[in-house]
């Protein structure tokens, strides 16, 4: 029953960042009767989805979405996060001066994916990349 | 809560409906399909936005208004302005004549709606102050807007700011000051002269789900129409003593792009023209775009000086209005008149308004299995449509017409391009699809002699 999506994220493509947001968007609006949920959704995709194209080189995005479910996972091919606990610290960006300058790097959006989901696991292995694994239950809220 | 029947105010006339598709193609909402040669309307997916006015080349579409004989069935009649209604005349027309055209017409009084204004700048500063958490918030003047957030942007009805429009704040006022003068409230009828099909529908159904305080809707074709002929021809008596306030410079500039933000504090935008806004509004939802403080948007391109009813070039009357403004400024015409100062404490007291509900039209069911059952199928019947989006099949893109299959209101053979490869495979005779176009154009449009 589950319905399945896969998605390729390029990194540093900026001008492309926010496109699965947008689709897993429309069709979680065409699903999910309760919008706050869809916006949590949406908003944590958003985040992380910028986060590949800023921090690595290539992603994919894998999602399933079940009646009482949804379940995210982003992997990507990148430089990977040396310290995770530094990372998900409010505040605390390694991003530079020209991501800065697109208004991203902000240091806010792991944290922010955090608040928007029930389930949140991050995991990297340094040089090789990162995967985070995002779920939120629908009967929630 | 959510699917409550809602009135709007563009009505297709199937009389005059040729069916060319032109408003399917232009609805932001895709809320329009042709059958039988004929516009058809989704009703819950309208926003009374007026695009597909605009585009309708035999006027099939109207916008309803009261009868104007309406009027007198009030002691008291009011015509409420808006102050593009001003903006609508040529530079040499002066607004007495314009009022004592209206008076000749049959109204006892004339005022113009944005005198509630600099009450609602303060009202909309401390709303702000006291509603951090609800960045960005949402102005709530363009009704459009309002039905657009409702049905397509549900998440985001809790960032509508929860004020009256200046054109509510304006009957109450006037309403109240009339019948503190021993006035019954039965013998009051306020007539608000509309430049849009918004509007119409906001007053006959608010959002908030409170009475209206307007008693009847005119639109402002008819009226300039009626005005302007009168005034060309000489054909009304000067001079009548019409009671006049003057608006503030704000006011005069309220409905236009811009009239908000510029009483703002914050980082604020002001966006104008429903694709732009729904563009806009995707961002803001993905919360793409942080930190605004303030959004002011407007349905029409420049604002309500390019509302659907309007008769001038908006851009002139964008000019003229902003001419008038400065005037304003010049004289120090800046603040309100003390009239309305004295009914502030009553005003202040019915500014709010309820909470706005969301009544999303997206989901394929209510039921969540069943949606996703919907889905595959369209996921599946778009791998065979030709996503040419050519609108033959009376939907105004492959996708919709996948959605319209599912949801049983049509049928694939509809797909002209399927119709070929169905005839080609011997599953349809040329005779069919010849009667399923029928169904979809009409007659006429395939009975011609080429
Ligand atoms: N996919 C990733 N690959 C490598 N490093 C990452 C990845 N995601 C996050 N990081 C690291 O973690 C830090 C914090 O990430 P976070 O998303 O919280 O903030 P940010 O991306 O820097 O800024 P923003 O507030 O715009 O998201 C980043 O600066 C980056 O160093
Ligand atoms: S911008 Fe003004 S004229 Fe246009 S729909 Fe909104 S309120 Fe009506
Ligand atoms: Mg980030």
């Amino acid at each position: 029953m589950v319905m399945h999506f896969e998605y390729d994220i390029e990194g540093g493509d900026f001008s492309k960042a926010g496109n699965v947001s947008s689709l897993l968007k429309k069709t979680l609006k065409q699903l999910v009767g309760n919008h706050k949920i869809v916006k949590r959704i949406v908003v944590s995709m958003y985040e992380a989805e910028v986060n590949v194209v800023a921090h690595a080189y290539s992603g994919k995005v894998i999602i399933d979405i079940d009646t009482d479910k949804i379940s995210i996972q982003v992997k990507d091919k990148g430089p990977g996060i040396e310290d995770i606990e530094q990372a998900m610290q409010d505040g605390y960006s390694t991003a530079s001066e020209k991501v800065r300058e697109m208004g991203f790097g902000a240091g806010m959006g792991l944290s922010n994916i955090k608040n928007n989901s029930d389930e949140f696991e991050l995991t990297s292995k340094l040089g090789e990349g990162t995967e985070l694994k995002i779920v939120a239950y629908l009967k929630n809220l | 809560m959510e699917n409550k029947a809602f009135h709007h105010a563009l009505k297709i006339q199937k009389e005059q409906c040729i069916g060319c598709s032109h408003c399917m193609n232009i609805c932001p909402t895709e809320a329009i399909r042709v059958r039988n040669g004929k516009a058809e309307l989704f009703e819950n997916r309208c926003i009374d936005c007026g695009e597909c006015f605009r585009v309708c080349p035999v006027n099939a579409i109207i916008i309803e208004q009261d009868d104007f004989n309406k009027i007198f069935q009030y002691k008291h009649r009011i015509a409420l302005l808006p102050a593009v209604f001003s903006g609508q005349f040529p530079e040499e027309v002066k607004t007495s004549q314009i009022y004592d055209v209206l008076i000749d017409l049959g109204f006892t009084n004339v005022y113009e709606v944005e005198h509630g204004v600099d009450l609602l700048k303060e009202s909309m500063q401390k709303f702000a102050e006291n509603n951090k958490e609800s960045k960005p918030l949402i102005s709530s003047f363009c009704p459009a807007v309002i039905r657009l957030i409702q049905v397509k942007f549900p998440a985001m009805v809790e960032n509508i700011i929860s004020l009256h429009p200046p054109l509510d704040i304006a009957a109450l006022y006037y309403k109240k000051k009339i019948m503190d003068k021993g006035v019954d409230e039965s013998d009051i009828g306020i007539f608000y002269v509309t430049p849009c099909a918004a509007k119409i529908a906001a007053i006959k159904s608010p959002v908030g789900n409170e009475n209206s305080p307007i008693n009847g809707v005119i639109n402002m074709d008819f009226i300039f129409n009626k005005v302007y002929t009168n005034i060309r021809r000489g054909n009304f008596q000067a001079g009548q003593n019409v009671e006049k306030e003057q608006l503030s410079p704000e006011g005069v500039l309220w409905s236009l792009t811009n009239g908000e933000i510029d009483n703002m504090e914050g980082r604020c935008l002001a966006i104008d023209g429903v694709h732009n806004v729904i563009d806009f509004l995707e961002k803001i939802e993905n919360e793409e775009i942080k930190d605004v403080d303030f959004l002011e948007l407007r349905a029409c391109d420049e604002s309500c000086a390019g509302g659907v009813l309007t008769t001038k070039n908006r851009f002139l009357t964008v000019e003229r209005l902003k001419k008038r403004a400065s005037q304003y400024k010049k004289n120090k015409k800046g603040n309100p008149q003390k009239q309305i100062l004295n009914y502030y404490p009553f005003l202040k007291e019915n500014i709010c308004i309820g909470k706005v509900h969301p009544r999303s039209m997206m989901k394929l069911d209510e039921n969540m299995a069943e949606a996703m059952k919907k889905m595959r199928r369209v996921k599946e019947i778009m791998k065979c449509l030709p996503g040419v989006d050519c609108g033959a099949c009376g939907a105004p893109n492959c996708q919709a017409l996948a959605e319209d299959i599912v949801q049983e209101r049509a049928v694939i053979n509809h797909c002209i391009f399927i119709q070929k490869i169905f005839e080609k495979k011997g599953i349809l005779e040329w005779e069919q699809s010849y009667e399923i176009m029928k169904e979809i154009w009409g007659d006429d449009k395939l009975n011609r002699k080429c």
